[in-house]
């Protein structure tokens, strides 16, 4: 009995140019318009007006951010949206020096994740730093968000351009 | 079946045609909440394991799984997320049932098919790279290929299509679950405008949106849950080839295969008879049709006829589709076999309101996965 089904094939750079070894191609077409809903919405023109929300649950008082219409642990529906400060404390944070279609770039993008001020322990948003070294960024970094101008705000969470470190003595 | 699974407890969100007002999210928390307050379960203490079927292109979201705990109350639970029908999704729920290890389930689907910008090009996606879709046709030519063949095979009149759709959308009038509900007459489906002839555009179920929610219990806890849990007899699924170019087009080959298992498994020697109403997929209208015959309601090339007699009506001797079918609610992606099913919860508990049948103890619901699929489901449910 063979140990393969097909015999192992080499294939040479040859193989290609000469189209023994042959490809289809498909560009997909998939465009989608998501409902954000009741919770996500409100969220959404909150950004739009310069300003972050969050949801609290009737159970376990947890204020949630992103806001949502049912808290995930007590499976109570929220009844209040609550508006949280737009500083927060850096949570985790990378130095990613690859763009998403894997361009290799010099200044690295620094995703984090901030724990909003006024959300319960550990809730948060993910966004971008700025106006920092790489070098300086540290978990527990205290941030606040730089919003873009009105005129240009689209309720979307890029209506934060990004965050930047926030100055010694600042909001708390 | 080696232990008995009933259904306990089930919910829905409305079936629309657009539901702009809520995230799929929150259309699946409507659904369970309702789900969970009929069965008087906590999804936090009560439920073993949950079951969701949905497909990462419909959701414009991969790995799609990941976003479904929260709405369901299965956070840090035992979940998983079946790329089927909801029918398919029953089999799983009734296996794990089945192992002994789960006495509670919790089975969901949903259909945000108006957040898709690109239908056609995401049905295209389900057929094959190299042979079919070069050919750059909207894949509903299939089914009016099948309808084509399965006409000229078994000498269906075509009025009787079109009278399958005047029956299910004239059901959906009187369901206020659903939507398409509409007074037509045979002419205005047939001469309504051809998109794959033989199929003119009112034999093809428009989608919709909405959620069901199921829950599931072995025998021995769905008794302390209800007075009325809806047993699952039998079930089957069965799959036939994908080749388009090889398939059988004329017959189902599939709701053949699926309905005899459903129906060894159920026990039921004579369908006709022992079944007494149906709610079997419709997305197109000879799709009914055709299914009446490969689940052997009817003989081969009759389920035509019988249609035009009036034998599928509500008042009939064999009700198909009293909720209007997708015809007449939508066309819900991977949900629609539960909307079948779920018609036949509500009809079996008799709370089907002003479409309930009378004495019915045994209903069967059977699901397609559409176009380019020959795939399907069966299950058989007595009260």
């Amino acid at each position: 009995m063979k140990e393969h089904v097909y015999d192992t094939v080499y294939l040479r750079g040859k193989d290609f140019e000469e189209g023994n070894v042959l490809f289809e191609t498909w560009d997909p077409n998939a465009r989608y318009a998501w409902d954000t809903g009741v919770g996500m919405s409100r969220f959404l023109q909150e950004l739009k007006a310069g300003r972050l929300v969050g949801a609290q649950c009737s159970g376990c008082c947890r204020v949630m951010v992103p806001p949502r219409m049912f808290c995930e642990h007590c499976f109570l529906p929220t009844d209040a949206f609550v508006p949280l400060q737009d500083t927060g404390t850096i949570v985790t944070f990378s130095l990613c020096y690859v763009t998403w279609d894997m361009i290799r770039i010099k200044e690295p993008q620094i995703p984090i994740v901030v724990a909003i001020d006024g959300a319960s322990p550990g809730m948060g948003i993910m966004h971008l730093l700025g106006e920092i070294e790489p070098d300086a960024v540290k978990i527990g970094m205290r941030v606040q968000a730089v919003w873009k101008p009105a005129e240009e705000r689209t309720a979307s969470i890029t209506d934060i351009a990004y965050f930047k470190p926030l100055e010694q003595g600042g909001s708390q | 079946m080696i232990r008995q699974v009933a259904i306990v407890g089930v919910g829905w969100s409305p079936f629309r045609s657009i539901t702009p007002s809520i995230s799929y999210k929150e259309m699946m928390y409507e659904a369970a909440v309702q789900a969970y307050r009929d069965a008087g379960i906590d999804p936090r203490r009560d439920v073993d394991s949950f079951v969701t079927v949905a497909e990462d292109f419909c959701e414009g979201t991969s790995i799609f799984d990941e976003y479904v705990p929260d709405q369901l109350g299965a956070l840090h639970r035992p979940m998983h997320t079946i790329t089927g029908d909801g029918i398919h999704g029953l089999a799983a729920s009734v296996m794990q049932i089945l192992t002994g290890r789960f006495d509670v389930v919790v089975l969901e689907g949903h259909s945000k098919a108006s957040n898709i910008l690109t239908m056609p090009y995401i049905t295209a996606f389900a057929m094959d790279p190299v042979f079919n879709r070069p050919l750059a046709a909207n894949p509903v030519f299939i089914a009016g290929m099948e309808m084509q063949r399965y006409l000229a095979e078994t000498g269906t009149p075509l009025d009787a299509c079109g009278q399958v759709v005047v029956k299910n959308r004239g059901n959906a009038l009187i369901n206020p679950l659903v939507e398409f509900g509409a007074e037509l007459t045979v002419d205005d489906v047939l001469l309504s405008e051809p998109v794959a002839e033989p199929l003119t555009r009112l034999q093809c179920a428009d989608h919709a949106d909405g959620a069901v929610v199921m829950v599931l219990a072995a025998e021995e806890v769905a008794k302390t849950l209800t007075d009325t849990p809806i047993w699952v007899r039998g079930i089957g699924w069965a799959n036939d080839t994908f080749w388009m170019e090889s398939r059988t087009w004329g017959q189902a080959g599939y709701a053949y295969l699926a309905g005899q298992m459903a129906y060894r498994t159920a026990g039921i020697k004579s369908p006709r008879s022992e079944i007494d109403f149906a709610e079997i997929d419709d997305v197109y209208a000879y799709k009914e049709l055709q299914h009446l015959e490969a689940l052997g309601l009817c003989r081969p090339g009759e389920a035509g006829m019988w249609t035009l007699e009036g034998g599928t009506d509500l008042d009939g001797e064999f009700p198909v589709n009293p909720s209007g079918g997708s015809l007449g609610g939508g066309h819900m992606l991977d949900c629609t076999g539960l909307a079948r099913t779920l018609e036949v919860v509500l009809q079996l508990r008799g709370k089907a309101g002003q479409r309930q049948l009378e004495d019915v103890e045994t209903g069967l619901a059977f699901c397609w996965r559409g176009v380019p699929t020959t795939g399907g489901a069966a299950v058989i449910l007595s009260n």
